[in-house]
């Protein structure tokens, strides 16, 4: 048990210290999140109009945008193992008295820090998009974006603990996550698309986590909005099998997933011995 | 009390044997050295009993604490210098220390003056805030040697502890473990492929080809060649090679045209022996064996003799490079 405390925080503190000391992973994970809110923003805004009254197209995808932030950068932390592994330093960990799943659950806590001030960065730009912040909503946020972020780390850390070059590694990443990132939801509603589409979409795991940072930021206006006009709302809230996810609902799946994620890294460390 | 106890222990990686059936155990507050050329099975060797490769087959432990089944206890009492670098390069010489006390819970009254204890024997202390990367290939070795003790360890693995240094730093190197050793009461265990190195040691196991083909203190070793070393240059080496064996029932090698053969007193031996040979000598030398000689007539090849293979190059550019 004191292993795996331990394992926990040094590991962690580690991952922290690490991520002051190199600043273009901070840069790397802000760049892409960045650039889609620029050229779905900006680019398609006027094309698409309102999508209901009081919501345009970039208030849309912005909490989308925050929710990518924070997967990739979570994602993105499991590099740091293969780095380590490639520069030697690995063994220095494996060797020390630290159980495995303190490590892997270390190093998933120290990127959900890290990935949480990157989401938190883009919530700045909330003022200039014309979104309101309250604090409630951002008090809210926090477990929200810790729960993906540690299911996101298990997908990075499990990646990773197969990986034995940094270049591998990207690619490997990349092929999952951006097909992830595209059909969950960040950039459309999921409920108002071609049925293969939403089947697709729904069976992402990523689209609940999307959608309940989506509930936490639009949920408020748009019930307003449909009970004054009479129409429901498909913007969020996915619907499966005729029920509409709440955020609690959305959360679970995430969490599962993460679960599932983070024991097969702990096993695939376990293996690798 | 045994510290390392082996038994029978195998690895393979598929087609390879990389450990071959090997035993031995290495006693409280010894050096022990595995003394071998590259790819004999000593790294291998050393990643099993510090847990971080599961043998194919065998029996190990370290302290008594079995290295499959109890390993974290194996890992408590078990310091480690790796043959290849395992610092991290970003961070300082003391962040790394301090990364290290706190992933072995070394309690925080001792943590910093041990450290600086550590840091000023291998002489780091004045470079303790500069990152790890602008520190030389000797500065890093004696950096984790000083991380290697940290946690005050009762058996410390050094896998080639001055490999690529140069003469003055291998022998700084060897001055720390000497003294570590009187004072922290340690059993080590390391590796070489320095014949000068492994004179350091107790006892010195002589491994090739994942197998150990002898085990003793140096001096026994060297004695088992039966006395000194001759070496003459003649002009006609086979002549002389038959005359010796004719004559003197002496077996000989020869090797770059030169003529090796033991007997086991060399100074008193060769009066005699010059007056009457035939064939024309061109010099004559007596020493002392040495390790070299000794690994010769075991395995038929000179340790040295081996190419230094292409990974054992990289390993070395890389060592360089950062
Ligand atoms: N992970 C591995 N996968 C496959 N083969 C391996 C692995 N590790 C070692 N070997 C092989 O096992 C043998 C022994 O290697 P080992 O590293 O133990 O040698 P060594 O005595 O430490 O040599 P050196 O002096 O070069 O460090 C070599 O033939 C090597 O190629
Ligand atoms: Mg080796």
């Amino acid at each position: 048990m004191e292993e795996l405390f331990r394992g926990i925080w040094v590991i962690a503190y580690r991952e922290l210290l690490r991520f002051i000391q190199e600043r273009s992973r901070m840069i790397s994970s802000f760049a892409m999140p960045l650039l889609f809110l620029i050229v779905f923003g900006a680019g398609f805004n006027r094309v698409i109009g309102n999508l209901t009254p009081g919501v345009d197209f970039i208030k849309f995808i912005y909490p989308g945008i925050i929710a990518m932030t924070v997967l990739m950068s979570s994602v993105f932390s499991g590099l740091s193992v293969v780095w380590d592994r490639e520069f030697g330093f690995l063994k220095e960990v494996l060797v020390a008295p630290l159980s495995r799943s303190g490590i892997v659950l270390g190093k998933a806590i120290g990127s959900a820090v890290i990935s949480l001030g990157q989401g938190f960065v883009m919530l700045a730009l909330a003022p200039i998009l014309g979104v309101t912040l309250s604090l409630i909503l951002v008090v809210e946020l926090i477990p929200l974006l810790i729960v993906l972020s540690l299911s996101l780390s298990g997908l990075g850390i499990l990646v990773a603990s197969r990986m034995r070059s940094q270049q591998g590694f990207q690619v490997v990443v990349q092929l999952i996550i951006f097909p992830l990132i595209f059909l969950s939801g960040v950039f459309f509603p999921v409920n108002n698309v071609p049925t293969w589409l939403e089947v697709v979409s729904k069976i992402n795991p990523l689209t609940y986590g999307v959608d309940a940072i989506r509930q936490l930021f639009l949920g408020g206006d748009l019930a307003a909005t449909s009970a004054a006009t009479g129409n429901g709302s498909y913007l969020v809230g996915v619907t499966v099998f005729g029920h509409t996810m709440s955020i609690l609902e959305d959360v679970i799946v995430v969490a599962v997933l993460g679960a599932v994620l983070m024991l097969a890294a702990v096993w695939s460390f376990y293996r690798q011995e | 009390m045994n510290m390392i106890e082996v038994d029978d222990l195998l690895r393979k990686f598929g087609q390879i044997t990389a450990v071959d059936h090997i035993s031995f155990n290495v006693n409280k507050g010894e050096i022990f050295g595995f003394l071998g050329p590259n790819g004999a099975g000593k790294t291998t060797t050393i990643n099993i009993l510090c847990t971080l490769l599961l043998p194919t087959s065998g029996r190990a432990s370290v302290k008594g604490y079995d290295v499959l089944k109890q390993r974290s206890q194996v890992r408590r009492s078990i310091g480690l210098v790796f043959q290849d670098p395992t610092l991290d390069d970003y961070l300082t010489a003391e962040q790394n220390l301090h990364f290290h006390a706190y992933a072995y819970g070394v309690p925080q009254n001792v943590r910093e003056k041990r450290i600086g204890e550590l840091l000023g024997l291998v002489e780091l202390w004045d470079r303790r805030k500069n990152k790890v990367r602008a520190y030389s290939g000797g500065m890093k070795r004696r950096l984790e040697l000083a991380r290697g003790l940290l946690h005050h360890p009762q058996v410390l693995f050094l896998d080639e502890p001055t490999l690529g240094l140069d003469p003055q730093s291998r022998r700084h190197i060897w001055d720390y473990i000497l003294t570590l050793r009187e004072q922290e009461e340690l059993t080590i265990f390391m590796t070489t492929h320095y014949m000068d190195e492994a004179e350091n040691c107790n006892r010195i196991a002589i491994i090739d080809n994942g197998q150990i083909v002898a085990l003793d203190t140096p001096d026994k070793l060297k004695d088992s060649l039966g006395g000194d070393v001759v070496t003459l240059k003649a002009e006609d080496s086979q002549a002389a090679a038959l005359e010796l064996k004719e004559r003197y029932d002496l077996s000989s090698e020869i090797q770059n045209g030169m003529v090796t053969f033991s007997v086991p007193n060399g100074g008193t031996f060769l009066p005699d022996f010059m007056r009457g040979f035939h064939s024309r000598l061109l010099s004559v030398e007596v020493r002392r064996p040495t390790l070299d000689d000794v690994f010769l007539k075991l395995t038929g090849h000179a340790i040295r003799d081996q190419e230094v293979d292409s990974r054992e190059q990289m390993r070395r550019m890389r060592r360089w490079r950062r």
